[in-house]
């Protein structure tokens, strides 16, 4: 008689190595709302991925890079969460923030050479008591990248990277990457690489139109 | 009542070689004789015929590489009070017994331990980690745990009549009388401890004198033994001199991580923790090194202390080779410990910020952690300081930018377009620091949005002081 047992499609589909392309069937990702609603309706998991790095490419300063990660890292210290940026290039401005609704109790800055900034970053990321890490890191190499990732990971915190837009054709361990640029007067911000998500050419987000 | 005894036989090797562990065949000299007499030599130095009571010469002859320190009594005693504090820990009654025991009533506290064999365990493994050679034993009477722990390791006893019943087996030599009344009982035909507790009490007061009495009802329970309670000190200030002298970070590790260890254990017996302690170096010529150890928190444990004590020694730079280590705790704050959620899961290293946030400071600087705080000044500069957030100020209402560029620079090139503007900023006129300047938003070329200001009534010279990041 017939031995191998012939699966319906059912298991087929269950099988770990098939990936289909369907809402309901996507993997599964913890995420930190962006606070941009039509962001998070695109993103997978609905916002900033948790327990994962991300990393936004910026063309210059000013774009409103930040402003795209500001109502995560809010939200996130008024629930008490500690936010910490590491080496920032500039001075956090603590009207700004504060107007922004970020908790300055809970907000820690690092100041640290390109090597330290690493380290203290994957430290803090692997401690567990941070909700978010964000680091400009314009030099980082693609390994302290990954230690980054596992470091993520490991503490279940929220990475966020900011470097230069140059570095976009780079590989990347990233989950999420976001390149942030400038034409014709608004800023658009785009996918490049996103885990559980179809690389898309539109712009997710129009800002500042 | 139970009395447990630890015997520490290896004590005075360890007080004399605290700076660096022995190596090879090492003995030590006894400090009373006049004759230079072996008191002790190592398991090496045993193999190679290095006996007790030996003469130096003689030991020498044995063992041509015979590492040799005299006796060191007030080390011997430290390392012993260290200990104590250690046990205080798991019993409010520690008593210090000359040179190398000490007593403990363990019987209040056995529930607390979960009976004997658990508490057993608890100070086995304690001791072991700590490297110390050990012998126990537990009866209802301090001085026959004494006796047992040296002749019976391990031997515990709960019952009073199990006792006298075990210490009538004991041989003489084992019972801890004097060694002239032994030989004299001995000569007179006894050899167990039982046949003594057998006759009559005035004849054997006039053989062995009344201390030998004495000890003997101690040993049976018959005598209370009153024994000073040991009391844990106040501060620790605890010092290691070396042999010679020590060139660079990493020999010193070694006796910095006894004397962390110390500090921890005279911690565990406060039930304290403490917050700063500072560690100096002597070098030669009186000069030294003062290297200042703070905490975020009141901290404790052994290992976390050498792990801070370490990276700022090793971030020191020294000036000389070093000559001695001590470490030097003033203030022992009580200890709490850290909160945790019942419910919130563990993540990552599981590590609470205090322990992160010193962990971070230690090699990164004090300077380097800061925090950003919002304060009530019109002026753009005193907005916004580094230190401790505190009372929730108002942030002025018109829109202030998240960068802030450490001072206004020219802004080059010109920016293509003005979008909102201008807002006049005057201030500071009081402290000398006077500041009037037309702020604007600004869009330059590229498309970034910048704060940047025109002193007033003028159309050029563009200062760039933040980005709309």
């Amino acid at each position: 008689m017939n031995a191998i047992a012939s699966p319906n499609l059912a298991q087929v589909l269950d099988h770990p190595g098939i990936w289909r392309r369907s809402a309901d069937r996507q993997p599964r990702v913890r995420a930190l709302s962006t606070g941009w609603t039509s962001l998070d309706a695109k993103l997978p998991g609905g916002g900033w991925p948790q327990g994962a790095l991300s990393e936004i490419l910026f063309e210059h300063d000013g774009l409103g890079e930040l402003d795209l990660v500001m109502p995560a890292l809010a939200a996130l210290t008024q629930e008490h969460r500690r936010v910490i940026f590491v080496a920032p290039p500039y001075l956090p401005y603590a009207p700004a923030l504060t107007a922004a609704g970020v908790d300055l109790r809970f907000l820690h800055e690092i100041h640290a050479g390109s090597t330290e900034a690493a380290w203290s970053m994957e430290q803090c990321l692997r401690s567990g008591c941070c909700g978010a890490v964000v680091g400009w890191l314009p030099e980082i190499d693609y390994r302290s990248l990954r230690r980054l990732q596992l470091a993520a990971e490991s503490g279940d915190a929220c990475a966020m990277i900011f470097r230069p837009a140059g570095h976009a054709a780079q590989n990347s361990p990233a989950a999420l990457r976001l390149k942030v640029s400038n034409s014709d007067e608004a800023t658009y911000v785009e996918v490049l690489k996103s885990r559980g998500l179809l690389t898309t050419t539109a712009p997710l987000l129009r800002m500042r139109a | 009542m139970l009395w447990a005894c630890l015997r520490f036989p290896g004590l005075a090797f360890s007080a004399a070689f605290a700076a660096s562990p022995e190596a090879g065949p090492s003995a030590l000299l006894d400090h009373k004789a006049r004759q230079r007499l072996i008191a002790a030599a190592n398991a090496d130095a045993s193999a190679q015929g290095v006996r007790r009571g030996q003469s130096l010469a003689a030991a020498r002859a044995l063992c041509p590489s015979l590492e040799v320190r005299p006796r060191d009594p007030a080390a011997e005693n430290r390392l012993l009070t260290e200990l104590a504090a250690w046990c205080y820990q798991f019993s409010g009654h520690v008593s210090l017994v000359p040179y190398n025991a000490i007593l403990m009533e363990v019987g209040a506290s056995l529930r607390l331990f979960d009976g004997w064999p658990v508490l057993a365990e608890r100070l086995r493994a304690g001791l072991a980690e700590q490297g110390h050679a050990h012998t126990m034993a537990a009866t209802p009477f301090a001085a026959a745990s004494w006796v047992f722990a040296a002749s019976a390791d391990g031997m515990v006893i709960g019952e009073r009549e199990g006792v006298r019943r075990m210490l009538g087996e004991l041989p003489l030599a084992q019972a801890g009388l004097p060694a002239a009344t032994v030989t004299s009982l001995q000569a007179m035909g006894f050899r167990r401890l039982g046949e003594i507790f057998r006759l009559p009490r005035p004849e054997l007061t006039r053989r062995i004198g009344r201390d030998g009495v004495n000890w003997l009802d101690r040993l049976r329970g018959d005598a209370a033994d009153a024994l000073p309670a040991w009391q844990p000190p106040a501060n620790f200030v605890q010092k290691i001199e070396f042999d010679m002298e020590l060139d660079g970070s990493q020999p010193l590790l070694f006796p910095l991580r006894r004397l962390t260890r110390s500090l921890a254990n005279l911690l565990a017996a406060r039930d304290g923790g403490v917050q700063r302690f500072t560690l100096t170096l002597e070098h030669a010529r009186g000069e030294s090194t003062r290297i200042v150890v703070a905490m975020a928190a009141p901290q404790r444990d052994a290992e976390r202390l050498f792990e801070l004590a370490r990276t700022r020694l090793e971030r020191a730079t020294l000036p000389a080779p070093a000559r001695s280590i001590e470490i030097d705790a003033a203030e022992l704050p009580t200890f709490r410990p850290p909160l945790r959620d019942l419910f919130e899961p563990i993540r990552g290293d599981g590590l609470d910020w205090p322990t992160l946030d010193e962990r971070l400071r230690a090699r990164l600087g004090d300077a380097a952690l800061r925090q950003i705080a919002l304060v009530a000044d019109h002026r753009p500069e005193r907005a916004s300081r580094y230190g401790t957030p505190g009372n929730v100020v108002s942030p002025p209402r018109r829109r202030r930018p998240l960068w802030l560029l450490p001072r206004p620079i020219p802004m080059r090139p010109e920016p293509a377009m003005v979008l909102a503007g201008p807002e006049r900023i005057e201030s500071g006129w009081w402290d000398g620091e006077d500041a009037r300047r037309d702020y604007y938003i600004v869009r330059t070329a590229q498309g970034q949005q910048a704060w940047a200001y025109l002193p007033p009534g003028t159309l050029d010279g563009w200062m760039l002081h933040g980005w709309f990041a």
